[in-house]
């Protein structure tokens, strides 16, 4: 094993232990056999190599580099320090502050690092550089090799309009529609005609959904004319138009390719990225459950068709819309290790980071086409810190005050960059980690999904973990019934979490008496021997009542050894489990269903948050006495201090971050105070617009001094 | 059920069935009932007073669960406040609560008091004894229904009938305040009450745990055996304690004040630093207080006790190497160290709205009740001031009188300066905490996570006021002072690379480490297994000061 990194900290090396748990946490992912690239240590590789991003993809990086003997760069900005990619690399560099813009983006900073470590090829992840053609210009004019295509493709498959044409003359399907710059509304409107209704307009240097809009008709043909062709104009500085033919309901599906520098060219099947929120994947799986063979043989090799055509190497993804009746349209191509790679490495046994090396580094395929299998199913979640209960998805940061995955769950793959006591910051991707699962069919990879969500513990920021749950159990979604339209349609008014059937509703009531119970009791149990006697309860049933929801249940609990009879709604349900009272997770089983749960929190006054079947419920919980008494408890009307920001203590403003009409988020910063030589950050406590700002930087303000008001 | 008011022969067997009556006993249980008739019985024996004799006991003990009567009952109710009953069933356990006298009366003569409708059973406080969660203690529930709570002769000598009990047998006791004040018609008699209780206070102190719980009103000469127990909590909203009332404050300074603003729970909790913490009403208040009882010894004679818990005391908190920040003026939760290291991450602060630059408060590690004061690095620097020396020094005897281990987490930049300390005494103030880390005895535990800087250094629990086991993480900066001010001292800000050098020698743990100082620089993520070992061990401390009468800290 390698030496442990060194790492500057505080002005002194200090060295960090930490990684060797991360490493053997991927030797657990690797037993798993997720996985399985031959590695041939006799083949020449690249002595050093640099990874150009962080979190997840980094670590992920490290992990194939680490196999293969490739000694590790990270790079990272000043916030990142302590981060799990910069701990796992051999080397690290900070960049610059945490704005990407000035330390994952800063390519100046990037390449001296790159000149000092003397790194060989760099590795730039997703998103950041990893499209970046000047970038890969130069890496390639200082000599350092671009783990990826050569800037020809880069820039080829970037440009939505010259990809399309591209793709058009290597026969492979597109959609009908046209590119180039529409002169006015009334032009706009005839190639609309031209296409048929419905049609997507939007800036062709625009990537992904970004400004896209949908006409159904003339009229909204010019309105999506104007605003598309302003964007095009101010956001882009390029007129270019697409207007294209609009595919109701379509199924996302994308071929993973790979090519050598010497003219091979490989398709590795499909994943299905159906499932989105706002253009944004959430749940993807490999295979797909629409595609037939021959329509998977037809589009991986209209795919490979195109990456030949651009002389594409490296991995890469073609994105098609797949429509009802099986015709497929050619959507674009990423030119980079996409998000969601682990669910092929998982179906075909191939390390794609890997072969990505071995390509850049210029030896060819080792794989015919014949060679690629399709082995089991395989289904990625992607966690998030954000809160699903507002449009599927908000943003949440904070610390992660505790956290572990679920490998203790046969076959499951977790690729993360974080640990508990990491901060999810307002920085970067809210992304916690890719869950992934695999089965010899799509219900064994579900049904280990559904128990990896239940036991995966993330306690400190908000996760998507419960829409995550709901997604994979839906009957649309097991059926294979689904589309990008999945999200909104299934929940047309938001995602309001599970709703518990009434046998789901006694089943927690039940476990949440049952834990009470067994509090209460531990709370008697003193070890040693007391001078006064302790008073030993006989009691052996319990009256309690308990409220969830809008509801107040009765609830009554008996102890039988190490069990509870509860009963609930005039229901008797046996509750059994260890009662261990310090897991983070807790093993129930109730009437022979064995459930996960997990207690996010509890207090002296019964109020408990559960987690059960990825959602959490509040409860409170008191005895039947205590319950009848607190009808004479006054309401209390909150108090609303959330839209004031006051100075905790006399001291300098450092920075103020926001000004009047800005839109802050909970938790973001809003201005800094130095006090005592030590900067304090003051924080938003709710999300909205600011009203007034009563500070300026280097202002001396006063211990309650009026900072910062919220509308 | 209010009954047998012809004095007819219902019998008492009668009384006791209904169900109005079970549901206003407190665990007074009809067997009970029974045997104190028997009791009573041989000097009514074969009269006919015998059917008369019992039903008066009854009447009375009918009359003292009822208090001052139903219509009073509802007031309180619809005040949103519970009845002293309710309170004594909600805080112990369920038929654990024995009463002592039920059967005492004022014996206020004057002003009409002696009329028999001016007289209740019991008067206007409950007393007793129960159990919570198996363990005993002595309780007193002021009855706001009887002449509003206030303190007759006869209350006072019920209150101090079980202090003193509770002093001999080494019980804590704890008092549920909800009264009007002096009982004005017995005069100096009930002034004469208050101080037997605050003298039997005082001479309880660092004998058995005190715990007042503010559940109402409480003002005038009342406020002061609340201040000379161990900890004041307050209902929110319902509670008030104060000297003057807004009236007399009018009247002397013509300010113009609410109750609220004068003494309610947040102006104790946040501005005075009178109480320790409050809680959202009566219900929230006592099942708290349960779970709190839990942390502490019945008395100075008992060790901290030993909880069942499931923690494992050898779990590594790997988060810890990462959570200090490398920017030595950045700032961060020490509550997420002490969380992360805690058994369960259950910790029961106490004064968490009040100096917030100090952390105090109980948890448990490896199930054993500790003590844990911590700089708080997020709240003005975590520095020492007036406020938190004096919150620290208190919390700190505390834990020494009842054979609280103490575990003290150290980033303390040093004193606050300026003119509004050192006007305030922050020399006196200071030397407090000072005091009490000295003076403790009980095993003390330091980690030092980061700052600990000049004379805050030697106060927080170091090596050199009889630290037990003395940690340093990685990240500890052991020094006079920082570096800046240092290097502007010694160098006269004529050097250039002073900065670096000085941070270079004394930036770190080592100068302390090479003199033993600190007994090791540990881990940070190992703190938890560490800590639990060292407490398995330093359980048999026995360490002893010199003979006094008494220490004359610095007031």
């Amino acid at each position: 094993m390698a030496a442990a990194p060194l790492l500057r900290c505080g002005g002194r090396r200090a060295r960090l232990p930490g990684w060797e748990t991360l490493y053997s946490r991927w030797c657990l992912i690797t037993s798993h056999n997720l996985y399985s690239s031959v590695y041939d240590p006799n083949e020449k590789t690249f002595e050093k190599l640099l990874i150009a991003n962080r979190g997840e993809i980094a670590c992920r990086v490290i992990k194939t580099c680490k196999k293969m003997g490739i000694k590790t760069v990270a790079i990272h900005s000043d916030v990142d320090a302590n981060a799990v990619h910069v701990k796992m690399a051999d080397e690290a560099v900070c960049v610059g502050p945490a704005p990407t813009s000035k330390s994952y983006l800063n390519m100046d900073a990037i390449m001296e690092v790159i000149r000092k470590t003397r790194a060989q090829a760099v590795h730039p992840g997703y998103g950041f550089l990893s499209e970046n053609k000047e970038f890969a210009r130069r890496l390639a004019s200082e000599g350092v090799t671009f783990i990826g295509p050569d800037t020809h493709a880069i820039q080829a498959m970037g440009d939505k309009i010259e990809s399309k044409l591209l793709a058009k003359n290597a026969k492979v399907n597109t959609i009908p529609g046209f590119d180039g710059v529409v002169k006015d509304a009334d032009e706009a409107v005839r190639i609309a005609r031209e296409i048929g209704y419905p049609v997507m307009i939007k800036a062709s240097a625009g990537g992904g959904g970004k400004g896209m809009r949908i006409a159904w008709d003339d009229e909204e043909t010019r309105e999506g004319f104007r605003f598309s062709s302003q964007e095009a104009a101010s956001s882009f500085g390029d007129d270019r138009l697409l207007i294209e033919k609009f595919i109701d309901n379509p199924r996302h599906i994308e071929i993973q390719v790979l090519a050598d520098k010497h003219g091979n060219a490989l398709w590795l099947n499909e994943r299905e990225c159906s499932i989105q929120r706002r253009n944004q994947k959430v749940v993807e799986e490999a295979p797909s459950t629409f595609l037939d063979p021959e329509t998977r043989r037809a589009m991986g090799e209209q795919a490979v068709a195109l990456a030949k055509a651009v002389k594409y190497s490296s991995a890469g993804t073609v994105e098609f819309l797949v429509d009802s009746s099986k015709n497929f349209y050619f959507l674009e191509m990423n030119t980079r290790l996409q998000v969601e790679h682990p669910v092929t490495e998982c179906i075909t046994g191939l390390d794609l980071v890997q072969e990505m090396i071995r390509v850049a580094k210029g030896y060819p395929l080792r794989h015919k086409q014949a060679d690629i299998p399709i082995n089991g199913w395989a289904v990625e979640c992607r966690v998030y810190a954000e809160d699903p209960y507002k449009s599927f998805g908000l943003p949440s940061i904070g610390k992660l005050s505790q956290y572990q995955e679920p490998l203790h769950v046969p076959s499951v793959r977790v690729d993360s960059g974080i640990q508990q006591g990491s901060d999810i910051s307002i920085y970067y991707d809210p992304m916690i980690s890719k869950l992934i699962t695999y089965g010899s069919n799509r219900a064994e990879a579900l049904k280990r999904m559904e128990e990896a969500l239940d036991n995966y513990v993330i306690r400190g920021v908000a996760h998507n973990i419960s829409l995550l749950r709901e997604v994979i159990v839906h009957p649309r979604f097991v059926q294979g019934d689904i589309s990008t339209k999945f999200l909104p349609e299934v929940y047309p008014d938001g995602f309001k979490g599970h709703e518990l059937t009434d046998l789901e509703r006694r089943q927690l009531l039940a476990t949440a008496a049952s834990l009470y119970v067994a509090e209460q009791l531990r709370s008697q149990r003193f070890l040693g021997t007391p001078r006064i006697p302790i008073a030993k309860s006989k009691r052996r049933s319990w009256e309690l009542s308990v409220h969830l929801g809008d509801e107040i249940y009765p609830v009554a609990v008996s102890k039988h050894g190490s069990s509870f009879s509860v009963e609930v709604d005039g229901m008797k349900l046996n509750v059994t489990s260890e009662w261990n009272l310090a897991s983070p997770l807790l093993s129930v089983t109730i009437d022979g269903t064995q459930r996960t749960i997990q207690r996010i929190s509890r207090n002296a006054s019964g109020e408990t948050s559960i987690q059960f079947l990825g959602t959490v419920y509040k409860l409170q919980i008191l005895t039947k006495v205590a319950a009848e008494l607190s009808k004479y408890m006054p309401e209390k009307a909150a108090e609303d201090t959330s839209s004031i920001l006051r100075s905790p203590m006399p001291g300098t403003v450092v920075a103020v971050s926001v000004k009047p009409g800005d839109t802050v988020s909970e938790g973001q910063e809003i201005c800094v105070i130095e006090a005592m030589k030590m900067q304090n950050s003051m924080i938003a406590a709710k999300t909205g617009k600011v009203k007034a700002v009563h500070c300026k930087a280097g202002d001396t303000v006063g211990e309650e001094d009026l900072l910062v008001e919220l509308e | 059920m209010i009954c047998c008011t012809d004095g007819c022969a219902c019998t008492l067997e009668n009384c006791l069935g209904g169900d109005d009556i079970r549901s206003l006993d407190c665990g007074y249980t009809a067997a009970r009932a029974l045997a104190v008739c028997a009791v009573y019985s041989p000097h009514v024996l074969a009269h006919s007073l015998l059917t008369g004799s019992r039903f008066r006991i009854e009447e009375k003990r009918r009359a003292a669960l009822l208090g001052g009567g139903q219509a009073r009952i509802d007031a309180q109710h619809k005040r949103g406040k519970l009845t002293a009953r309710e309170r004594i069933l909600l805080l112990l356990d369920p038929d654990s609560f024995d009463e002592y006298d039920m059967f005492v009366e004022h014996r206020c003569t004057d002003f009409g008091m002696d009329s028999s409708k001016n007289k209740y059973p019991g008067d206007s406080v409950v007393t007793g004894r129960g159990r919570i969660n198996g363990r005993l203690a002595y309780v007193f529930s002021q009855d706001f229904t009887v002449f509003g709570g206030s303190l007759s002769g006869a209350h006072a000598q019920k209150i101090c009938k079980i202090m003193d009990q509770a002093a001999m047998v080494g019980a804590p006791v704890i008092g549920l305040n909800d009264s009007g004040g002096a009982r004005i018609q017995e005069g100096v008699e009930s002034l004469a009450g208050y101080a037997d209780i605050f003298l039997r206070n005082v001479l309880c102190s660092g004998v058995i745990p005190q715990i007042s719980l503010i559940m109402g009103p409480c003002a005038g000469g009342a406020v002061y055996s609340p201040a000379l127990t161990d900890f004041t909590f307050m209902v929110k909203d319902t509670s008030y304690l104060f000297i003057t009332g807004p009236d007399v404050v009018k009247s002397v300074t013509n300010e113009d004040v609410t109750q609220e603003q004068l003494g309610g729970a947040k102006t104790h909790t946040t501005v005075s630093g009178v109480a320790h913490r409050a809680f959202e009403n009566d219900i929230d208040a006592l099942l708290n207080l349960r779970e709190f009882f839990n942390y502490l010894p019945l008395s100075n004679r008992d060790p901290a006790p030993v909880c069942e818990c499931h923690d494992p005391s050898d779990r590594l908190v790997p988060e810890l190497d990462t959570i200090v920040p490398s920017e030595s003026a950045k700032a961060y939760d020490m509550l997420d160290i002490i969380h992360s290291i805690v058994d369960e991450r259950e910790f029961f602060e106490i004064m968490p709205m009040y100096a917030r630059n100090i952390v105090v408060g109980f948890a448990r590690m490896n199930g054993r009740t500790v003590g844990i004061v911590g700089n708080q690095p997020k709240v003005a620097s975590g520095c020492l001031d007036i406020n938190s020396s004096v919150k620290g020094a208190r919390f700190v005897r505390f834990c020494d009188a009842f054979n609280i281990p103490l575990i003290t987490f150290v980033d303390v930049p040093g004193f606050l300066p300026g003119t509004a300390q050192e006007y305030g005494g922050i020399i006196r103030h200071g030397a407090k905490l000072l005091f009490a880390f000295a003076e403790a005895t009980v095993p003390k535990i330091t980690v030092i996570t980061r700052k600990a800087y000049g004379g805050a250094y030697d106060v927080m629990s170091s090596k050199h006021l009889r630290g037990d086991v003395n940690y340093a993480w990685p990240t500890a900066e052991v020094a006079v002072m920082g570096a800046k001010g240092a290097v502007q001292i010694i160098f006269r800000g004529k050097e250039a690379n002073a900065e670096e050098e000085y941070v270079e020698k004394f930036a770190n743990p080592f100068p302390a480490a090479v003199r033993g100082f600190v007994d090791d620089i540990i881990q940070p993520s190992s703190t938890r297994t560490r800590i639990c070992h060292d407490l398995d061990i330093l359980a048999s401390k026995s360490q002893s000061s010199p003979w006094k009468k008494h220490a004359n800290i610095p007031l």
